[in-house]
């Protein structure tokens, strides 16, 4: 086998180590948000669809990639921008009963959140 | 620059990148540092998308001399806004209630672009000296694995949004086709395999055909994978297809030689495995019974399923203002929300509930069950958004010891997670499930619509407990009207 498949195996088994010893440590409470954002991350076949599209050379391959590109930046913008949603609900207590809970308690769904971190992905070009 | 030095470059943003997703996952460790987080590994993509961007802009980059050919810039362009649109459009309107099958949707669409990224790649290079066995093992897995998860998150997105009915769909056959087509694509990754061995010769056309049947194969498999479970169970087929697209996305690093993929893929991959692990064990049930399927359909009726009173004792119901008396003079009260609490959309009634007990000195915390709700931690999300501070969620090992000392313990919707017969009774179909213990609680209310029994299709014997009352009513018009009751005592 060559090297770069050597030391490209070698990655693969530490990230695999690596994400058994990050999540085992997260509590229940963030499993919906944990396993959201684990899904934007591989949102990342982004990347590979923008390489395939760039060596892309006939127009089948350009079909392919094109609808790898939606799928992958569906995948990454959706996904971060619904994590981003969530967490921004998982609050302590609120200062005083004061702060009107009309944000929340009125509206019943699709309370708008606006993920910064994620905007930014969205934004990225 | 030298294009070698850009590449460097280009590089150790990919590295960055992945670190980023790393500490972003790290810092999901508790509610404080998610959201910021989250945001790191937002960050993190978009350096490693524009960066590659740009650097395929430049003449000298590695993957198509001269730059990108305007095509490949329209494709990409077009593609991220229609994509991204979409993907935004969807993320800002979901109900929170609708989030499994949203993040379902969001992974079947994962797992399909890293079964393209493999099959283009495929199609580039079949029947070329580029095609080494090692590339073409890559591709086999990458394609397959990707069809799997990206027809079966949508059979499970289907199911979840209720357009596929959630109970098993068991049809005569289906386990041979399931069978059948895992056979097929093992055996085209071995006849590819040969093929870029040199040991069978295939033109780049019969190559293609090959992968092809593995694809549709593929994606039956995932169809005919997903039908059996039932609607309960999805949380644990979710994350596992989760695990599956992580896996798919760094098989399709290797195919095309991109670091950030291999990491990005295998950390999803195994954390996705880790929390699927964690789901099962939730259930005491192992990951292959759940994917056997078939559980819930009525043959698991070990015990009586004949419905109320069935399992000896006698039920007692319980007066809505006697409810709302038991609440409000308690000192430490208990809810136990569950899946019908979430249908209902009772969450913000039952955040209204506990604040109101709360401002008359009644200490309020909420028991989640890890299975609560319709994904794991699903119940955690639908109380936050109702503005329940998080402290107040309590895990089970947390909670159980405390219901020695509870008044009250208030059931919404909830049933198996809650059912004795889990801890006591070897014979049951639960037995052994690690249950809520609110039997222990000085007096117990169960809110509940009907007698029906629970998703595992038994009697609870909760309910004929003395200390039971039941209260028989829809979560969310239950809830409303204790508040009422509770608001004139």
């Amino acid at each position: 086998m060559n090297p770069d498949l050597l030391n490209a195996l070698a990655i693969f088994l530490l990230a695999i180590l690596v994400g058994f010893e990050v999540i085992s440590k997260v509590p229940a409470t963030l499993h919906t948000p944990l396993m959201s954002g684990a899904n934007s991350i591989h949102g990342i076949v982004m990347v590979g669809a923008m390489l395939i599209a760039a060596a892309a050379d006939n127009p089948f391959s350009y079909v392919l990639a094109f609808i790898a590109m939606v799928f992958g930046a569906a995948n990454v913008v959706g996904g971060y921008v619904v994590t981003d949603r969530m967490l921004q609900m998982f609050r302590r207590r609120e200062p005083a009963k004061a702060a009107p809970a009309v944000e929340a308690a009125s509206v019943p769904a699709g309370t708008p959140g606006t993920g910064t971190g994620a905007a930014g992905a969205a934004e990225g070009k | 620059m030298s294009d070698a030095w850009i590449y460097t470059l280009v590089f150790f943003s990919w590295l960055a990148g992945a670190a980023a997703f790393v500490l972003g996952l790290h810092q999901m460790n508790s509610p404080a540092t998610a959201r910021r987080g989250n945001q790191l590994s937002a960050a993190g993509m978009a350096l490693a998308v524009i960066v590659t961007f740009l650097w395929l802009l430049t003449p000298g980059n590695a993957i198509h001399a001269g730059g990108m050919s305007l095509t490949a810039i329209a494709i990409i362009v077009v593609g991220f806004v229609l994509g991204g649109g979409i993907g935004l459009y969807m993320a800002r309107k979901v109900a929170m209630t609708a989030m499994p099958q949203l993040v379902s949707l969001f992974n079947a669409v994962g797992g399909g672009a890293a079964a393209l990224v493999a099959i283009d790649d495929f199609v580039r290079i079949a029947g070329q000296p580029e095609l080494t066995v090692s590339t073409s093992i890559f591709v086999v897995l990458g394609a397959a694995i990707g069809s799997v998860t990206f027809s079966g998150s949508l059979i499970a997105s289907g199911k979840l949004q209720g357009l596929i009915p959630g109970q098993p769909i068991i049809f005569p056959g289906s386990r041979l086709v399931t069978a059948l087509t895992a056979l097929i694509v093992a055996v085209g990754l071995v006849v590819l395999v040969l093929a870029s061995a040199g040991a069978v010769v295939l033109t780049s056309d019969v190559q293609l055909l090959v992968l092809g049947l593995v694809v549709l194969s593929a994606l039956t498999f995932g169809i005919t994978l997903v039908l059996p479970i039932g609607g309960a169970d999805m949380p644990v087929v979710i994350s596992l297809l989760n695990s599956f697209t992580g896996t798919a996305a760094a098989m399709a690093g290797f195919v095309i030689g991109n670091p950030v993929l291999i990491i990005a893929g295998a950390l999803v991959g195994a954390s996705g495995a880790i929390l699927t692990k964690l789901m099962a064990d939730a259930m005491n049930r192992s990951i292959a019974n759940i994917m056997v399927g078939g559980f819930g359909t009525g043959d698991a009726a070990a015990g009586s399923a004949t419905g109320a009173g069935a399992s000896g004792g006698t039920i007692r119901e319980v007066s809505l203002d006697d409810a709302a008396i038991q609440l409000a003079y308690a000192q430490k009260v208990i809810i136990v929300p569950g899946y019908g609490l979430a249908v209902a959309q009772a969450q913000h009634a039952c955040r209204e509930l506990g604040d109101l007990l709360e401002a008359r000195g009644v200490e309020v915390s909420y028991a989640i069950h890890p299975v609560a709700g319709r994904m794991p931690g699903h119940m955690n999300v639908l109380l936050a958004e109702a503005n329940v501070p998080y402290p107040q969620l309590k895990e089970m090992e947390e909670i159980n010891p405390e219901f020695d000392r509870t008044d009250v313990a208030l059931v919404v919707g909830a049933n198996d997670v809650t059912n004795p017969a889990a801890r006591s009774n070897p014979q049951s179909p639960i037995y052994g499930m690690p249950i809520l213990d609110v039997d222990h609680a000085r007096s117990i209310i169960v809110m509940k619509r009907s007698m029906r029994p629970g998703y595992a299709g038994i009697d609870n014997e909760l309910y004929a407990n003395p200390k039971t009352g039941m209260l028989f009513a829809d979560a969310k018009d239950g809830l409303t009207q204790l508040v009422a009751a509770v608001k004139e005592l």
